[in-house]
C-alpha cells in the first residue's frame, strides 16, 4: 500500500501484541478477583464472612451495652454429623471474650473430616465479630461414632454500630470427604 | 384471566370427559387472538399484575413497581408518539423533503438531562424502601430455612419445632409425564406442599436463610421477599403478614432437576391459633419419642 | 502467535480457490464473513428448536413431552448456543463483511488468524452439542452456570468448560483482528470521527470483549480445577465462596449483553439514516453514548444478584449505577428519533427491522429500567419478566438488527435484490409472533411464574399458551428468511446496482454490487 492512512501509529505486529497481551492480562485480572474480592468482602464484611485465622483482640468491655449473640448451625449434603450449638444465644457486653460451645457427633461408622464455615449476618457485624480461637480455623478429624464439643472464643467489638443489636452466626459442617477425592 | 383453574376455558385441549356443556374453543381463541388485556383484565386477581401483597413492605415494592410503570408509560407515550407522528408524516410517499439537519445542543442537552431528573426522583423512594427491607431488627419470631434438592427445611428457633416440607402428595401424583391425572383437577396444582410454615399474624418474622446443597432461593410474592439461599452462607429476611391466609410461593434459583418442584406455603394464623400449632407439634414430638 | 499482517501477503489471484479449499483455507474477509454468517443461520436454528422443545413442554401444564432434566439441558443450551453460537458469531461475520469496506480498507488486518477464529467455532460448538448425547446429559445448569448446582453436572462438564474456553478464544481473535483493522486498515483521510456508526460500535464491542471473554473463561477454568484439580475457589469446604462466581460471572456477563446489542445499535443507525434519507443525527454523541454504556457496563453486574445477600451500600450502588445507563441508551434512542424526524421515509424490508426494532427494544428498555429499582427486582428476579426482558433486548434488539443488517447488505453481498414481498412478510409475521411469544411473559412474571421450570400451576396456563403459539410461529417465520437468502444468494432476482438503495452513505455503496472478491486495493479518496 502507497497511500498509508496518516493517522496509523502503531504497526499491526505490534498492535496485535499489545492486545493479546491485554487479553492475557485480563485472564489474569479474572484470578487476581479472587483476592481482590477477599479483601473486598473483608473491608466492607460483604458476604458476612468474619475473620478466618485467630485475631489478637484486646478486651476493652463496655459494661453498658449487650448484645444477643445467636448461633446457627447447618449440616452440608448429608454429611454424617449431628451439629448444634449449646446453647441458642447469648447476652454479651461488646469488648468482653466469651466462649461459646457446639457439639459434634460423628454418625457414621468411619473416620471423617469435618471443616466447618462460618457466616454472619447482618452482613455488617461480620468484621467486628472477632474470633481469637475457632473450631472452623482448622479441620476436625472426628473418629467412628465420635462425639465431642467444639469452642469458638470471641470478641464483639465495641466499635459495632449502634443500630446493631443482634449478631447471629452460624456454622455449616461440610464433609471434607469430597475435597480430599478431588486431591 | 379466567375465574377458577377449573374453568372450562383451560380444557379445550384435554379429553372430552371434562369438557361439558362449553364453549371452550371461542372463548380461547379470544384469548389468544385477540385478547389478552381485554378479556383478561376484568378477572385479574393477580394474575396480570404484581401482587401487592398482604405486608407493608409488600404494598411498598408494589407501589414503586407501579410508579415506575407509569413513568414508563409516560415516557413511552412522548417517545413512540413522536416517533409515530414522524413515521406518518415524513414519509416520502406523501411527498416529505428530507431536512439536512444533524446537530441540535439544545435537544441533545434537554433529553440527556430529563432522564437524569426522572432517574434521581425514582431513586430516592426506592433507597428508602431498601434501607426498611434491610432492618430485621427485634423479631418476634425467627426460623432458619434451609434448601434442600428438593425441599425445605423450617426450624422455628427457640421453640423446639422443625419439619421438612415437600411438594404435596396431590400434585406429585400428578406432575409425572405419564400420570394420567389431569393437573387441572389438582388444587393448587404444584403450589401446595405437604406442611406449610406457620406463623402469627402481624408478628415480626425473621427468617434466616441457608442452603444445605446448591443455590435455592426462597419466593413468597405476597410476602414480597425472595432470598437466595447460599450452602455455607447465612441470608437475612423479614416481613409481618398483616391478613392470616395462605400465601404461596416457590424456590426462585436454579437448583436441579426438580427446581420446580419445591414450592413454599405458608400459613399466617391468628396468634393463639400459632400457640397451638406449637404445642401440637410438641405433642407431636413426645408421642413419637414415647412410641420409640 | 503468528502476527501476519496484510501487507505482508499478496494476492496475486483476483478469484476464489476452488471447492472445499476455498472455505476451508479462505483468508479473504468477505469469504469468512459468509461462514460466520452461515455458521450464524445454522446455530440460531439449533438453538431455536431448544427454544420449540422448551414452549412445547411449557404450552401446557402438565409435562407432556419431556422430563425436567432435559427440559433444563434445553434451557442452558439453547442459552449457549443463542449466546455464542448465533448472536456473537452473526456480528463478527457482518463485521467482517462490513468493515473493511466501510473504512476503504483492502481486508482484515490479519486475514489468517481471521480463517482460524471461524474454523475453531464449529470444533467449540461441535463439543457442546456432544454433550447432549453424553452419559448425564447436556450441561443442566443454566448458562450461568452457578456452582455448587454446575459442578453436579454429568460427564458433560469438561466439555462445557473446553468448549466455552474455545469460544473464548474465537471471540478474543475476531476481536483482536477487528480492532487492529479499524486502527490499521481505514483509507487515508477517514479519521476516527468520520467512521460509520457500525464500524464505531464494533471497535468498542471488541474492546469489550478483550477485557471480558478472558475473565469467562478465567471463571470457568477455576470451576474446572475446583472439580478436578483440588483447588476451591468456589467451594465453602474449602475456603472458597460460591457466590463470588457469580460476581466474577457478571462482571463478564453484563458487559457481554452489551457486546451483543451495541453492534445492533451501529446497524440501525446505518439503516436508518438511508431510509430516512437524511443524515444520521448526532453522529459524535452516539459515539460518545455508546462509549458511556460500555464503560458503565462494567461497574452494574451486581443488579444480577439483588437476592444474593448484599449489604445494603452495595444494593445502593449497583442500583443507581444501572440506572445511570438509562441515560446514554436514551440518547441513543433520542437520536434515532431525531434522525427520522422531518425525514423522508419509505419502509423497505431493513427499514422495518430497524424500527422494529426502535420500538420493541425500547419496552425491553423500560422493563431493564424497572429491573433496577431494587426493591422492585426482587419480585422480577428470575421470574418470567425477566424472561421477557432479556428476550426483548435479544430477539427483536439484536436478531432484529442482525436481520435488518442482512436485508440492507443483501444485495450488495449477492447482486440482487432480495424478494421485497417476501421481505416484508417475513418481517410481519417475525414482528407478529416475536410479541405474541414474549410479550404475555411479563404478565406471567408479574403474576409469580418463576424462570427455568418444566411444569408450573394451571392459573399461568393461558399466558403460556399463547406464548408456545408465538413461538412456533416464529420459529417457522424464519423458514421464510433462509429462503429468502437462498433465491438471493443464488442470483436469482432484480439485479443490484452498486449504490442499491436511494443515495445512501458508506463506501461499501461505492463498489459494485455483488462486490468484488477484493475491494479497496487501493485506496478510495475520501470526500469531506
Amino acid at each position: 500500500m502507497e497511500k498509508k492512512n496518516p493517522d496509523v501509529e502503531i504497526g499491526t505486529a505490534t498492535f496485535t501484541r499489545r492486545l493479546l497481551l491485554l487479553a492475557v492480562a485480563m485472564f489474569g485480572f479474572g484470578y487476581l478477583l479472587v483476592p481482590l474480592y477477599s479483601v473486598f468482602c473483608e473491608l466492607t464484611g460483604f458476604g458476612g464472612k468474619p475473620n478466618e485465622t485467630a485475631a489478637t483482640v484486646v478486651e476493652n468491655i463496655d459494661e453498658n451495652r449487650l448484645v444477643k449473640v445467636e448461633f446457627v448451625t447447618t449440616v452440608n449434603e448429608y454429611a454424617p454429623w449431628e451439629f448444634s450449638a449449646a446453647v441458642a444465644d447469648m447476652e454479651v457486653h461488646p469488648g468482653k471474650l466469651y466462649k461459646a460451645t457446639f457439639r459434634a457427633r460423628n454418625l457414621s461408622h468411619e473416620t471423617k473430616v469435618a471443616q466447618a464455615v462460618p457466616s454472619i449476618v447482618p452482613v455488617q457485624a461480620a468484621k467486628y465479630f472477632r474470633k481469637t480461637e475457632c473450631f472452623c480455623f482448622t479441620q476436625q478429624a472426628f473418629s467412628p461414632d465420635e462425639a465431642r464439643d467444639l469452642e469458638v472464643q470471641f470478641i464483639v467489638d465495641s466499635n459495632l454500630p449502634s443500630y446493631v443489636d443482634t449478631v447471629t452466626l452460624s456454622y455449616t459442617f461440610f464433609d471434607t470427604a469430597r475435597l480430599a477425592q478431588n486431591n | 384471566m379466567l375465574k377458577s383453574n377449573r374453568d372450562p376455558g383451560y380444557r379445550f385441549l384435554y379429553p372430552k370427559q371434562y369438557r361439558q356443556g362449553e364453549l371452550p374453543m371461542i372463548r380461547k381463541l379470544c384469548l389468544i387472538t385477540l385478547g389478552l388485556l381485554g378479556t383478561s383484565v376484568a378477572h385479574a386477581d393477580w394474575a396480570l399484575n404484581m401482587t401487592k401483597g398482604v405486608t407493608e413492605l409488600s404494598a411498598e415494592t408494589y407501589d414503586l413497581h407501579m410508579l415506575i410503570f407509569y413513568v414508563c408509560c409516560a415516557i413511552a407515550v412522548v417517545v413512540f408518539g413522536i416517533m409515530i407522528f414522524s413515521l406518518v408524516q415524513h414519509r416520502k410517499s406523501k411527498g416529505a423533503v428530507a431536512a439536512t439537519f444533524s446537530h441540535n445542543t439544545t435537544a441533545e442537552v434537554i433529553w440527556t438531562a430529563i432522564p437524569v431528573v426522572i432517574l434521581i426522583l425514582m431513586a430516592v423512594p426506592s433507597a428508602e424502601t431498601m434501607v426498611r427491607l434491610e432492618d430485621s431488627r427485634d423479631p418476634d419470631l425467627t426460623v432458619v430455612i434451609t434448601g434442600y434438592q428438593w425441599k425445605w427445611h423450617y426450624a422455628y428457633q427457640g421453640k423446639d419445632v422443625e419439619f421438612y416440607s415437600t411438594l404435596a402428595r396431590e400434585s406429585n401424583d400428578a406432575r409425572g409425564k405419564d400420570s394420567g391425572i389431569d393437573v387441572f383437577s389438582v388444587d393448587n396444582y404444584l403450589l401446595d406442599v405437604d406442611r406449610p410454615l406457620v406463623v402469627p399474624r402481624g408478628a415480626k418474622v425473621r427468617l434466616l436463610i441457608t442452603s444445605n446443597d446448591v443455590v435455592h432461593a426462597w419466593w413468597v410474592p405476597k410476602l414480597a421477599i425472595k432470598k437466595d439461599a447460599v450452602p455455607g452462607y447465612l441470608n437475612e429476611a423479614w416481613f409481618r403478614a398483616e391478613e392470616s391466609g395462605v400465601y404461596r410461593g416457590q424456590c426462585a434459583e436454579l437448583c436441579g432437576k426438580d427446581h420446580g418442584y419445591m414450592p413454599i406455603v405458608v400459613k399466617v394464623v391468628e396468634p393463639e391459633e400459632f400457640l397451638a400449632f406449637v404445642a401440637s407439634e410438641h405433642d407431636e414430638k413426645a408421642r413419637v419419642a414415647s412410641a420409640n | 502467535m503468528s502476527s501476519t499482517t496484510h501487507s505482508a501477503e499478496h494476492h496475486d489471484d483476483h478469484g476464489p480457490a476452488k471447492g472445499i479449499k476455498r472455505w476451508l483455507f479462505t483468508t479473504n474477509h468477505k469469504d469468512i464473513g459468509t461462514l460466520y454468517l452461515i455458521f450464524s443461520l445454522t446455530m440460531f436454528f439449533i438453538g431455536g428448536s431448544m427454544a420449540l422443545v422448551i414452549r412445547s413442554e411449557l404450552m401446557m401444564p402438565g409435562l407432556q413431552f419431556v422430563h425436567p432434566e432435559f427440559f433444563n439441558q434445553m434451557t442452558t443450551m439453547h442459552a449457549l448456543i443463542m449466546v455464542f453460537g448465533a448472536v456473537m458469531p452473526a456480528f463478527v461475520g457482518l463485521a467482517n463483511w462490513m468493515i473493511p469496506m466501510m473504512i476503504g480498507g483492502p481486508d482484515m488486518a490479519l486475514p489468517r488468524m481471521n480463517n482460524w477464529s471461524f474454523w475453531i467455532l464449529p470444533i467449540a460448538f461441535g463439543i457442546l452439542l456432544s454433550t447432549l448425547f453424553m452419559n448425564g446429559g447436556a450441561p443442566a445448569g443454566g448458562w450461568t452456570m452457578y456452582p455448587p448446582l454446575v459442578l453436579q453436572t454429568g460427564n458433560a462438564f469438561p466439555f462445557l468448560v473446553f468448549s466455552v474456553h474455545l469460544m473464548g478464544i474465537s471471540s478474543i481473535m475476531g476481536a483482536i483482528n477487528i480492532i487492529v483493522t479499524i486502527m490499521n486498515m481505514r483509507a487515508p483521510g477517514m479519521s476516527l470521527l468520520k467512521m460509520p456508526m457500525f464500524v464505531w460500535t464494533w471497535l468498542i464491542t471488541a474492546y469489550l470483549l478483550i477485557a471480558v471473554m478472558p475473565v469467562l473463561a478465567g471463571a470457568v477454568t477455576m470451576l474446572l480445577t475446583d472439580q478436578f484439580f483440588g483447588t476451591s475457589f468456589f467451594l465453602a469446604a474449602g475456603g472458597g465462596d460460591p457466590v463470588m462466581f457469580q460476581h466474577i460471572f457478571w462482571f463478564f456477563g453484563h458487559p457481554e449483553v452489551y457486546i451483543m446489542i451495541l453492534p445492533a445499535f451501529g446497524v440501525v443507525s446505518e439503516i436508518i439514516p438511508t431510509f430516512a434519507r437524511k443524515p444520521l443525527f448526532g453522529h459524535d454523541s452516539m459515539v460518545y453514548a455508546a462509549s458511556s454504556i460500555a464503560f458503565l457496563s462494567f461497574i452494574v453486574w451486581a443488579h444480577h444478584m439483588f437476592t444474593v445477600g448484599m449489604p445494603l451500600t452495595g444494593q445502593l450502588f449497583f442500583m443507581f449505577s444501572t440506572m445511570l445507563i438509562a441515560v446514554p441508551t436514551g440518547v441513543k434512542v433520542f437520536n434515532w428519533m431525531a434522525t427520522m424526524w422531518k425525514g423522508s421515509m419509505s419502509f423497505e424490508t431493513p427499514m422495518l427491522f430497524s424500527l422494529a426494532f426502535l420500538f420493541l427494544f425500547t419496552i425491553g428498555g423500560f422493563s431493564g429500567l424497572m429491573l433496577a429499582i431494587a426493591p422492585a427486582d426482587v419480585q422480577y428476579h428470575d421470574t418470567y419478566f425477566v424472561v421477557a426482558h432479556f428476550h426483548y433486548v435479544l430477539v427483536p434488539g439484536s436478531v432484529f438488527g442482525i436481520m435488518a443488517a442482512a436485508y440492507y447488505w443483501l444485495p450488495k453481498w449477492t447482486g440482487v435484490m432480495y424478494d421485497e414481498k417476501l421481505g416484508k412478510i417475513h418481517f410481519w409475521a417475525s414482528a407478529i409472533f416475536v410479541n405474541l411469544t414474549f410479550f404475555p411473559m411479563h404478565f406471567l412474571g408479574l403474576a409469580g411464574m418463576p424462570r427455568r421450570i418444566p411444569d408450573y400451576s394451571t392459573q399461568f396456563a393461558d399466558f403460556n399458551m399463547m406464548a408456545s403459539i408465538g413461538a412456533i410461529g416464529f420459529g417457522l417465520s424464519q423458514l421464510l428468511f433462509v429462503y429468502i437468502i437462498i433465491k438471493a444468494a443464488r442470483g436469482n432476482g432484480v439485479k443490484a446496482t452498486a449504490e442499491v438503495w436511494d443515495n445512501p452513505r458508506g463506501l461499501e455503496w461505492t463498489v459494485p454490487s455483488p462486490a468484488p472478491y477484493h475491494t479497496f486495493e487501493n485506496p478510495p479518496t475520501i470526500k469531506e
